[in-house]
């Protein structure tokens, strides 16, 4: 069996690999939501907008719903403490999810005008909030959360929801919707043709240079106003998860650190801002198709940033710091780590495939001649 | 206060549960019986079924849709409402529940996109592939998702470690291959296979006595009936395997549903029914099958079946030792390194679970009456009443359900069922039997097995999460507007198409 410092870091790996998945599989379908009532006119239009992701939403929505099952298993003090934290949070998120389902299957099997822009509403609001929320909590998460343990280890959160919209939180909050809206733009370049192409360019133009701004605006305010938090004294992390047994401190700048002991880490963020750019690049020259590998890659160095910064830290409390959540400490036994490890590394390759592969049957423009003709049978 | 919150969210954990599980047999069912249709159709080349797949499909995707809303909250609500628990069993629990994902919801998802979108895209033979592994997915997922229930039920392959707090796997293996997990997976996917049966036969009969879309509704019900026939079978004789092990791993769940006051002398009878008396813990009256139960129960002769009040005292007497668990488990967090303590811990924390219920009204164990002790021994039977009228209505309406399908069997082998108006009736009049049998199946599951979220290990009382009541009063409510809403919806989207019937398709009849 693998070591449990060595499996330890690679759930951590792990974990970001399903964020960064779940980013960009259900982002570019979650961007298309966002942007239909903008780039879709008429029905038909719509429509067509819609049947660009149409075969394909549910599965990568599973990338979500599985981050969520593999944090519950790798990482079930993380689970059980951000959820309950964070819970009207969740609660938005999920009810903003229940619209998507239901909101493609149902849709178009009524001709009606109300019932049809009623459903267009609701995909906007299962695209748009999620992202959002999502970006909301990884700011709080920077600035650390009010929790503490119990001696039982009963988590306590002692914020209220309304202080989780703070300034910083909110920025980190349009950092990550911009550059879902970014990504979903180019896919929908990638994916239709006409008007409904030439509104998608236009967004895409919007949004990604807005994205790589608002970017380095959060890092500047990381690097100036936020404190950090840093482990001191000697800390065993081959130990078995104790949360209660360390100390941390609270310091401005500590987030950076980092990037000075290992300065092969700013490559992360460095990932963020020029694969942004090239795909920008890529976007003006109509390439959309290597564009969508340039988007996914500047979420990657997106959200590897904030993990990266944060580094051993999960989950840092600000109410009492030593209840604060690390890679070493909130994770779950040995032998549940390994037994999720095999199950990853068989499963993953094999559902990189077969979604691939429905890509690939999936393939080529959709244009309204498609919808027109399939009517009955398209969404 | 604290009780309150409990209460609360379990109401809120039972509604979105069962309202999770009226899409879910459907689906399970459904996808077979796609297979079946489709599978004709790629063996005989007829379009009429192709046209049946299409059809039914379209009403399996109205109620998917459902299936996949209603589940992301069920993956989410542990960790929003049940936090404790969600800490004290992760290690455990979370395994079944990520492989699923990995395994059954993404391969499910991804082909059901193609299996809608896919027909003019892909050979006969690899849509027929597609369906097929929708299929699959669709049970892989129940058996992952019935592994974790299974192991609630009974926690096996498991143990306490008191430096993290929480029951930590010892062997993946047990938790698989766990009896429980095993009987319930096979038992809950043929409820599903009787739902598909059901559907499928009630909406086709509803069409034969309108006289609209014979040729179709005639070939579908045959299907249905032979399809259910089988199902059935199954579900009655694995319900069977699930009451013995619950007669195995859960002696108070068992004594409940049987409303069996006392042990009876082996093998005991099975009651058929009874005016029960929970107040003065006994039956004013009762009839009874002689042997039965304990035959099915114990499968022997001779291995006796305790009784609630016996089973009592058994518990009573747990909880006493308990106590002593859980204060050596508190000197032992303040003092973890006492390899004294620790050794004499492990030889009692057996029944530190049976010492946690005592937490539900005082937190110091040195406060403990005995009229406290009473108390806790009293939660550990779930009420008596409400388990044994489930259960028979459960029972009751699978043999009803058997009785149709094997008439419905009978005459389309025949080949005259079209013209037997009372079978056509009682088929269209039976939809809603699998769904109430799998909802009151659920109830005698999951009542059945308070006061404990995982038995004998961690009570529903701790599991809750740590904060004001008033926040799952708003999601409650937020959750009953929004599935009503949608219910309605579907409902409406459900009708209208099943009355429409088949339309636009090569073949119409
Ligand atoms: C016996 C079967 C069974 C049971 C007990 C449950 N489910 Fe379920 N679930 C399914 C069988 C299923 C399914 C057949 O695979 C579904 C139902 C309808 C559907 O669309 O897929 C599904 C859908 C579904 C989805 C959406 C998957 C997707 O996007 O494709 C999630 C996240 C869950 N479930 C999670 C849960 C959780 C956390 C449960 C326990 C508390 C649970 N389900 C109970
Ligand atoms: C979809 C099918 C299911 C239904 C219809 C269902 C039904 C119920 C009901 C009625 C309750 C409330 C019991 C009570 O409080 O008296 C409950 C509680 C609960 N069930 Fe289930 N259940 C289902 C599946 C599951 C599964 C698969 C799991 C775990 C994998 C699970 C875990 C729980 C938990 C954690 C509680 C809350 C704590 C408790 O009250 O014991 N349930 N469920
Ligand atoms: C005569 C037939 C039946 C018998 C003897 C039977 C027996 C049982 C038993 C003992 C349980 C409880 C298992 C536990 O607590 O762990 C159960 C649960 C359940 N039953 Fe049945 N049952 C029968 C018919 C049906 C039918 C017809 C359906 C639905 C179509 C159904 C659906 C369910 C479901 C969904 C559950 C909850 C999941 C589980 O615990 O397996 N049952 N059944």
């Amino acid at each position: 069996m693998l070591d449990y410092t060595i499996l330890k870091i690679i759930w951590w790996v792990l974990v970001g690999v399903l964020l960064i998945g779940f980013a960009i599989m259900d982002g570019h379908d979650m961007g298309v939501g966002t942007l239909l009532p903008f780039v879709g006119k008429g029905d038909t239009e719509r429509r067509v907008v819609i049947n660009t992701v149409a075969p394909h939403w549910d599965g990568n929505q599973v990338w979500f719903i599985t981050a969520g099952g593999a944090v519950f298993a790798a990482w079930p003090l993380v689970y059980a403490t951000a959820f309950s934290g964070f819970y009207w949070a969740m609660m938005a998120v999920l009810w903003s999810l229940f619209f998507r389902p239901v909101g493609f299957d149902y849709r178009s099997k009524i001709e009606n005008k109300t019932w049809r822009q009623t459903w267009d509403i609701g995909l906007f609001i299962g695209g748009f909030v999620p992202p959002v929320i999502f970006g909301v909590a990884f700011g709080n998460l920077l600035q650390g959360v009010p929790f503490y343990f119990d001696n039982n280890l009963l988590p306590h959160y002692t914020g209220s929801f309304w202080a989780l919209l703070n300034p910083f939180a909110l920025l980190c909050g349009l950092v990550s919707s911009s550059m879902i809206i970014f990504h979903g733009a180019n896919y929908l370049m990638l994916r239709t043709e006409g008007d409904i192409y030439n509104r998608s360019k236009i967004a895409a133009m919007i949004f990604g240079p807005l994205t790589l701004v608002l970017f380095a605006l959060a890092g500047i305010w990381l690097k100036m106003g936020i404190s950090g938090y840093a482990l001191v004294g000697n800390y065993d992390i081959g130990a078995l998860p104790n949360p209660l047994d360390k100390t941390v401190t609270h310091e401005v700048g500590a987030w950076l650190k980092n990037y000075s002991i290992m300065p092969i880490s700013m490559a992360v963020p460095a990932l963020g801002f020029v694969a942004g750019l090239v795909a920008i690049l890529l976007g003006k020259i109509n390439r959309p198709g290597v564009g969508f590998i340039f988007t996914s890659l500047m979420m990657a160095g997106i959200i590897g940033t904030a993990g990266v910064s944060m580094f051993p830290f999960i989950m840092p409390s600000s109410t009492d710091p030593k209840s604060s959540l690390l890679v070493w400490d909130s994770v779950s036994s040995h032998l549940t780590l390994a037994v999720m490890f095999w199950a990853a590394v068989i499963f993953v390759p094999i559902i990189i495939f077969y979604t691939s592969w429905a890509y690939k049957v999936m393939s080529g423009k959709v244009t309204k001649e498609y919808i027109e003709e399939n009517k009955h049978s398209v969404y | 206060m604290q009780e309150h919150l409990v209460d609360i969210s379990r109401l809120q954990f039972a509604i979105t549960a069962l309202y999770h599980f009226l899409f879910v047999p459907l689906t399970l069912g459904m996808t077979f019986i796609l297979v079946i249709m489709e599978s004709t159709y790629v063996m005989t080349g007829k379009q009429i079924y192709k046209d049946m797949t299409k059809f039914w499909g379209k009403l399996f995707g109205i109620n998917f849709a459902l299936g996949v809303t209603t589940g992301i909250t069920m993956e989410f609500q542990f960790g929003t409402n049940w936090a404790y628990y969600s800490h004290y069993v992760g290690d455990i629990f979370g395994a079944p529940l990520a492989i699923e994902g990995l395994m059954a919801f993404f391969l499910e998802s991804t082909f059901i996109g193609l299996f809608f979108f896919g027909w003019d895209k892909l050979s006969k033979q690899k849509h027929l592939m597609v369906t097929i592994l929708m299929a699959i997915a669709t049970n892989l997922s129940a058996l992952w998702i019935l592994i974790a229930n299974g192991w609630m039920q009974n926690p096996v392959g498991s143990d306490f470690s008191y430096v993290t707090m929480r029951m930590e796997m010892t062997s993946f293996w047990d938790v698989i291959f766990n009896h429980d997990a095993q009987a319930k997976f096979v038992h809950t996917v043929s409820a599903g296979y009787v739902t598909g049966a059901i559907f499928v036969l009630a909406i086709s009969s509803y069409y034969l006595l309108r006289n609209k879309h014979i040729e179709f509704a005639k070939r579908s019900f045959r299907i249905a009936a032979a399809f259910g026939l089988a199902a059935s079978c199954s579900v009655i004789v694995l319900g069977d395997e699930s009451g013995y092990t619950v007669s195995e791993a859960q002696k108070s769940k068992m004594a409940a549903l049987e409303a069996m006051w006392h042990t009876e002398k082996a093998p005991a009878g099975l009651t058929l029914v009874a005016s029960i008396d929970e107040k003065a813990q006994k039956n004013n009256w009762e009839i009874k099958i002689p042997y039965v139960l304990g035959l099915i129960g114990t499968r022997s002769v001779d291995k006796q079946l305790p009784g609630i009040l016996e089973i009592k005292a058994e518990n009573k007497e747990r909880i006493i030792k308990g106590i002593t668990a859980v204060k050596m488990l508190d000197e032992l967090r303040k003092n973890p390194k006492n390899p004294e303590l620790a050794a004499q811990f492990e030889k009692v924390k057996g029944d530190l679970g049976y010492g946690l219920l005592l937490r539900k009204y005082v937190t110091n164990m040195d406060e403990v009456t005995p009229e406290i002790i009473t108390k806790a021994v009293n939660d550990t039977i779930p009420k008596v009443a409400p388990m044994f009228w489930s259960f028979r209505l459960m029972v009751g309406l699978g043999f009803t359900m058997l009785f149709l399908f094997i008439a419905s069997f009978y005459y389309s082998v025949k080949g005259n069922f079209a013209e037997k108006k009372w079978l056509l009736t009682a088929a269209t009049l039976a939809l809603p039997f699998p769904w109430i049998a799998s909802e009151v199946g659920w109830f005698v599951a999951e009542y059945g097995r308070q006061p404990w979220t995982i038995y004998g290990v961690l009570p529903t009382h701790l599991s809750v999460s740590a904060f004001s009541v008033a926040n799952v009063y708003g999601s409650l409510a937020g959750f009953i507007g929004f599935y009503t809403l949608l219910l309605v919806v579907e409902m409406y989207l459900m009708i209208k198409f099943a009355r429409l019937g088949p339309q636009n398709y090569a073949t119409q009849h």
